[in-house]
């Protein structure tokens, strides 16, 4: 099996091929033999040529991870044949931007008006959870185009509050 | 002694006084709104009943709910633990109407803490040092401004029924006065009813430190040794120790005296809480007494081996304290981390939610008081608090120690939590050195991340990311079926889901 897998920036290519007491493991054209149980869920027992690791699989809605130990690393398997096509635009100052609630909550009031300038990192919505009370910020200056959240309603993760163009 | 107690909370909270119950064979009944029906202090409990929908005011503050199953179930006294209904004088005079003992202090006892500015006026009349300030709630804007000119900015508006740092604004000039007077009386309304705020001047850079006490309803009131509080954020406390790195036995004997005093002048009994602010040349001032138990009581536990909510119990059904002040003795170092439920990459928003994955630590030195468990979902509705975690040495270096292990042990997913944040604070070289102050926490944080970036070196870490890339390669090997595929709503779905992109991938990359 070969996968391209990517850890934080770095692309790796990976080769895995069953062998005697474990699996024949290839990265990046180095060559180790592993041995690797799923205890429970989301936990892998990995051992690497005498060396024990334990990692942690999280994913959520948008992302991979894997910890290893303590140390937390964004992973993400590709096809390679696909890979010239990801490219990420994130940092683009032009263009509207959404603004997304980061967390279940509830939004207790609008900081601003639709077609307001505002400038980055201006509050433009308090939104509540747990109860504190959060301002959601704007990503960059411009005019607020459009304010989709209302007052006293309930939001999920990724909900499209707010768009600044 | 009691036979059967009702808690009036939830959380890791409620399940610490349901053990306590369970170890003096007294019988429990918790109560839970809605979304808490799988709450853990439900499951643990010997009995239990719904009292209202999620939101905290419709359920766990319904006073009336809570009393009609205290009569319901039979119970004989009602815990309140911390937050909700605890320093609610009125729920303690309602307790005390229905013929239930209410396990803290007396409605009058309450109402004179309770209230900071009465707290105040009290505490003048004692002759117990205090902060500069007005001892009533602030008339009009206008008023505020004229005293803070009196005293000097900086200065810190409060709720006078606050706690936990709502409806409290630290306000650097007169331009901002107004506006943080007008968002720190309409929260201390939302949070407790109550918009009265008073104005004290800030010391800059304080620490925080308070003062356990506790009084038997004959008379007598022992203190049991101070907590350093000041590794804070947005006045919430973060992380605490006992004993404070700062406070020698002759200055804790200064401040536990004082705490005694301003027990007795209340006429406290129970467990009670006396704070103050230390500034840099340890002088203490005393801020406000919080009469309940606290979340960090264990930290006071561990080095006295006293249990707080046992002694609460023993007095509240009429026992005199079994020990003096003389028998009490600190021993060892305990800290406690609060693990909450938030986000520590985005400005450690709450992160409610369903927590897929579960690993907890335990071992030598380390204690766990949790109200989380795997598959529980996180509600919103209420503080993001999900355990504790405390460690315990013989000294402050090998508490920091243990739970540095600890903290290695313990993995959460499927929300975020703040365990990341304890990593960082335990090997920061001021934490260490105990140069603590409420300003540390801000000014860690302000420093970015890449104290933990750099927490491996640098070769290390090229091993541990080949490392991570062979797991994601293994996991979807072996376990292709449960590679978390999910639903819109960002839930998990369990291993007999649809095949997820993952497993088709797997697939299709196995078939080249």
């Amino acid at each position: 099996m070969v996968y391209e897998i990517i850890v934080g920036v770095k692309v790796h290519r990976l080769e895995l091929e069953r062998a005697a007491g474990g699996w024949e493991c290839r990265l990046d054209g180095q060559r180790v033999h592993i041995d690797a149980v799923i205890p429970r869920r989301d936990v892998l027992s990995l051992l690497v040529e005498g060396h024990a690791y334990e990692i942690k699989r999280e994913q959520t809605a948008t992302d991979l991870h894997m910890w290893v130990g303590s140390t937390r690393f964004a992973v993400e398997l590709r096809d390679p044949r696909s890979l010239r096509s990801r490219q990420h635009a994130a940092g683009d100052e032009k263009g509207p931007r959404k603004i997304l609630a980061p967390m279940p909550g509830r939004v207790v009031r609008l900081l601003v008006a639709e077609n307001s300038e505002v400038e980055a990192g201006q509050g433009i919505i308090v939104v509540e959870a747990m109860k504190m009370q959060n301002e959601i910020k704007s990503p960059k200056k411009g005019v607020v185009k459009k304010i989709s959240a209302t007052p006293g309603a309930a939001v999920n993760p990724g909900d499209v509050l707010a768009i600044v163009e | 002694m009691f036979k059967k107690i009702l808690i009036a909370n939830r959380g890791e909270i409620a399940v610490r006084v349901i053990r306590a119950c369970r170890e003096m064979g007294i019988r429990t009944v918790a109560v839970y709104s809605d979304v808490d029906r799988a709450a853990l202090h439900v499951r643990k409990s010997d009995e239990a009943y719904p009292i209202g929908p999620a939101p905290a005011s419709d359920s766990y503050l319904r006073m009336d709910k809570i009393l009609d199953v205290a009569k319901r179930s039979g119970a004989e006294a009602i815990h309140p633990g911390y937050g909700f209904l605890s320093e609610n004088a009125k729920f303690a005079q309602a307790c005390a109407d229905a013929g239930v003992k209410f396990i803290g202090p007396t409605p009058h006892s309450m109402n004179l803490m309770g209230s900071k500015t009465s707290a105040r006026q009290q505490m003048e009349k004692a002759g117990v040092p205090f902060v500069p300030g007005t001892s009533r709630g602030l008339a009009s804007a206008d008023e505020g401004e004229q005293v803070a000119e009196r005293i000097g900015y900086p200065v810190m508006l409060k709720a006078a029924a606050g706690g936990g740092g709502k409806g409290m604004r630290l306000v650097h000039t007169r331009q901002e006065l107004r506006s943080s007077l007008e968002s720190a009386q309409s929260e201390a309304q939302r949070s407790f009813g109550d918009s009265e705020v008073y104005i004290e001047k800030a010391i800059v850079n304080p620490r925080h430190i308070e003062m356990q006490v506790l009084a038997d309803e004959h008379g007598n009131t022992v203190w049991l040794g101070e907590r350093e509080c000041s590794i804070q954020r947005r006045h919430q406390k973060v992380l605490e120790e006992a004993p404070s790195p700062i406070v020698d036995p002759d200055m804790r004997r200064r401040m536990g005296e004082v705490a005694v005093k301003v027990a007795q002048a209340a006429n406290y009994t129970n467990a009670g809480t006396v704070e103050f602010l230390v500034d840099q040349q340890k002088n203490f001032y005393f801020l406000e007494m919080n009469t309940r138990l606290q979340v960090e009581h264990p930290v006071t536990e561990l080095t006295t081996g006293l249990d707080l909510v046992h002694l609460q119990i023993r007095i509240a059904s009429g026992e005199k304290l079994p020990f003096k002040q003389s028998d009490v003795a600190i021993r060892g170092h305990a800290i406690e981390c609060r693990i909450y439920a938030e986000d520590p990459d985005n400005n450690y928003f709450p992160s409610p939610g369903k927590i897929t994955v579960l690993l907890q630590p335990s071992g030598p030195g380390i204690r766990r008081d949790s109200g989380m468990y795997e598959g529980w979902n996180v509600p919103m509705d209420y503080d993001p608090l999900l355990a504790k975690l405390i460690g315990y040495g013989t000294d402050r270096q090998q508490a920091i120690m243990r739970l540095e292990r600890a903290l290695y042990e313990y993995f959460v997913a499927g929300i975020k939590t703040n365990i990341s944040l304890f990593q960082r604070i335990l090997c920061d070289a001021d934490f260490q050195a105990g140069k603590l102050d409420t300003g540390y926490l801000d000014r860690l944080l302000a420093k970015g991340n890449q104290a933990v970036a750099s927490n491996a070196p640098e070769k290390e870490r090229a091993t541990l990311e080949m490392i991570a890339a062979i797991a994601a390669g293994m996991f979807t090997v072996l376990d292709p079926a449960s590679a978390a595929s999910k639903d819109k709503e960002g839930n998990t779905t369990g291993p007999a889901a649809d095949p997820s992109n993952w497993k088709q991938k797997g697939r299709s990359e196995g078939l080249r």
